[in-house]
């Protein structure tokens, strides 16, 4: 079953490369800030399964970008893993070290506790010269160890590369799942106290879960920078943090593969809502959550589940 | 025998109010232990104390010789102390076997965090624990039940059974049977102090029904105003009549129907 889901997965994502060769150029951008934006919303499932729910997780996305476009800006180096891997260290520094305030707090604190944080960040982005201030700067496009493609091709590349990545990360992200430590998010919703009592720190556990969220949010950030080739103080700010929250609750925490197609839904429709109706495109979006809300309440990934559970139920 | 538990001065205080204070306890291993005392005795405080919930403000706990007083409830479990609570905590969401599991992984774990996200919750060997568990504890038949969702004795018994999945050698039970029917009470008991000797754990357990002391437990230790003022044979302290009349909440009787304890000592 489970190999059977790794297997699915991989001939999903394999999919999904090799139909881009015949997607229109905006679409394949679209899903290419849409694969991005779902490590985030990954890092999101990680804590909403232990009742967490951050309002600021856009400042671990906003630091993965920053160091990507920083590096690009200050250093020769333009190799995309090299800089991937320095946003994704950043963001996991800052994860693990708002992490011990953090941990220590459930709820509503929790949750405007994260929002603060991440208004910081933006404040600090906005009155900040060197940064680029409110209007952010231009990120140089990568290299793929010393090849670098232009045009299309370029974009081309930057989706494959964000759905390598992706793959790569939801399959540890499924393994993490697996794992004591992973498989805690419950029981922890659930009854703190009795994790306590059979020997393991709460705060502690909860702060492993910030510090991976936090570097898949970083991840993400990088990649989005990457792909758009521009940061600016607005990825920190509130409202990108409550748009992954919007598709947290769209794709539901049921499952790993809910945050790529809540990413992309998300996504699908927020372009066709500005492209048709510019002025309401918010409404059309508080629509779809209001649905989500009442007739999908564990979101999209509970669809599978329901058709799983229907044959079973027949006699 | 050697003392397993062994506790000295041990005082805890909440501002001005002392909650328990003066108490001198050896528990030897393999012994039963009951905890009888009216509300607010300070049973509770002292189970907490020892488990890590509560710090003591005085006097210290050593168990199997090493100091433990302060530590957190984490590191206490981890070394062999563990405990159910009055109102039983469960994972209320998840069924019987996904509990056990969960209690069984936990404590296959090791206890750090960094090697649990490493580790699998399933293994063989995990879900033959849990299977034993179960098993052990009587509640197979409910295996598939979500928590939330079991009699009250069910669930004391998972609470029970998990809190004995990490191998403890000391067992606290803070009143097993309260919120049990009297028909259920002894057959709990039974069930939870046999599975309990056939691991040769020694057990402390809080209670307030005087037959269930009477009959499961080889000492009682009797608190009164935060401290313990009898610590005998269950016949003898049961039957000291100044034990009698300070635990006016503990009643002879509370089985048994209209037969109250009086201040006197004497029972209606």
């Amino acid at each position: 079953m489970r190999a059977g889901s790794t297997i699915l997965g991989a001939l999903a994502f394999g999919a999904l490369a090799v139909i881009a060769l015949w997607l229109p150029p905006w679409l394949v951008s679209l899903a290419t800030i849409a694969f991005a934006n779902a490590l985030v919303v990954l890092g999101l499932i990680i804590l909403w399964r232990a009742g967490l729910v951050p309002f600021g997780q856009a400042l671990f996305y906003a630091i993965g970008a920053y160091a990507v476009a920083l590096i690009g800006r200050y250093t020769p180096i333009r190799d995309v893993f090299a800089v991937i891997l320095a946003g994704a260290v950043c963001a996991g520094v800052a994860a693990y070290l708002v992490g011990f305030l953090l941990a220590r707090y459930r709820e509503i604190f929790f949750s405007m506790l994260s929002l603060a944080m991440s208004m910081i960040l933006y404040g600090v982005l906005v009155k900040t010269e060197t940064l680029g201030s409110t209007d952010g700067f231009h990120v140089e496009a990568g290299s793929f160890f010393g090849y670098r493609p232009e045009g299309e091709a370029s974009n081309l590349a930057t989706y494959w590369l964000v759905l390598g990545i992706c793959a790569v990360l939801a399959w540890l992200v499924a393994l993490y799942f697996r794992s004591i430590a992973g498989a805690l998010g419950n029981p922890i919703r659930d009854n703190e106290i009795r994790v306590e009592f059979l020997g393991l720190s709460v705060d502690r556990l909860i702060h492993l879960k910030l510090v991976i969220s936090g570097v898949l949010a970083g991840i993400g950030g990088a990649l989005a920078a990457l792909a758009v080739q521009h940061v600016d103080p607005a990825m920190s700010y509130w409202t990108t943090s409550g748009g992954f929250v919007f598709v947290t609750i769209l794709a539901g925490a049921g499952s790993v593969a809910a945050a790529f197609v809540g990413s992309l839904v998300f996504e699908l429709v927020r372009s066709f809502a500005v492209d048709f109706v510019p002025g309401e495109w918010q409404m059309i979006l508080g629509t779809v959550l209001l649905l989500t809300i009442l007739f999908l309440p564990e979101g999209l990934g509970s669809l599978v589940s329901r058709l799983r559970r229907k044959p079973e139920a027949s006699p | 025998m050697s003392a397993i538990l062994s506790v000295r001065d041990l005082e805890k205080t909440f501002g001005s109010v002392v909650a328990a204070h003066a108490i001198s306890v050896d528990v030897p291993s393999g012994q039963t232990v009951g905890i009888i005392g009216s509300n607010g005795a300070g049973k509770t405080t002292f189970v907490n104390m020892i488990t890590g919930h509560l710090r003591p403000t005085k006097g210290s706990i050593h168990f199997e010789g090493n100091a433990i007083t302060g530590l957190p409830s984490r590191i206490i479990t981890r070394l062999g102390i563990s405990r159910s609570f009055q109102v039983a905590q469960v994972f209320p969401t998840m069924t019987v076997a996904d509990n056990m599991r969960i209690a069984c992984a936990i404590a296959r774990g090791g206890g750090g965090i960094v090697g649990c996200a490493f580790q699998p919750l399933d293994s063989p060997e995990t879900a033959a624990e849990a299977d034993a568990a179960i098993e052990l504890f009587q509640i197979a038949r409910y295996r598939n039940l979500r928590a939330v969702t079991l009699p009250q004795g069910v669930r004391k018994l998972l609470d029970i059974a998990m809190a004995v999945a990490g191998a403890p050698r000391l067992l606290l039970l803070d009143e097993p049977t309260s919120g049990i029917s009297i028909e259920e009470k002894f057959g709990l008991m039974e069930v939870v102090m046999s599975a309990l000797k056939s691991r040769n754990i020694t057990v402390l357990f809080v209670e307030h029904d005087m037959e269930i002391v009477g009959r499961f437990a080889d000492r009682v230790l009797a608190f009164y105003d935060g401290t313990v003022i009898a610590d005998e044979r269950p016949d003898t302290v049961l039957a000291n009549p100044r034990v009698q009349t300070l635990i006016s909440g503990t009643k002879r009787a509370q089985v048994g129907g209209d037969a109250v304890g009086r201040p006197d000592g004497s029972h209606a």
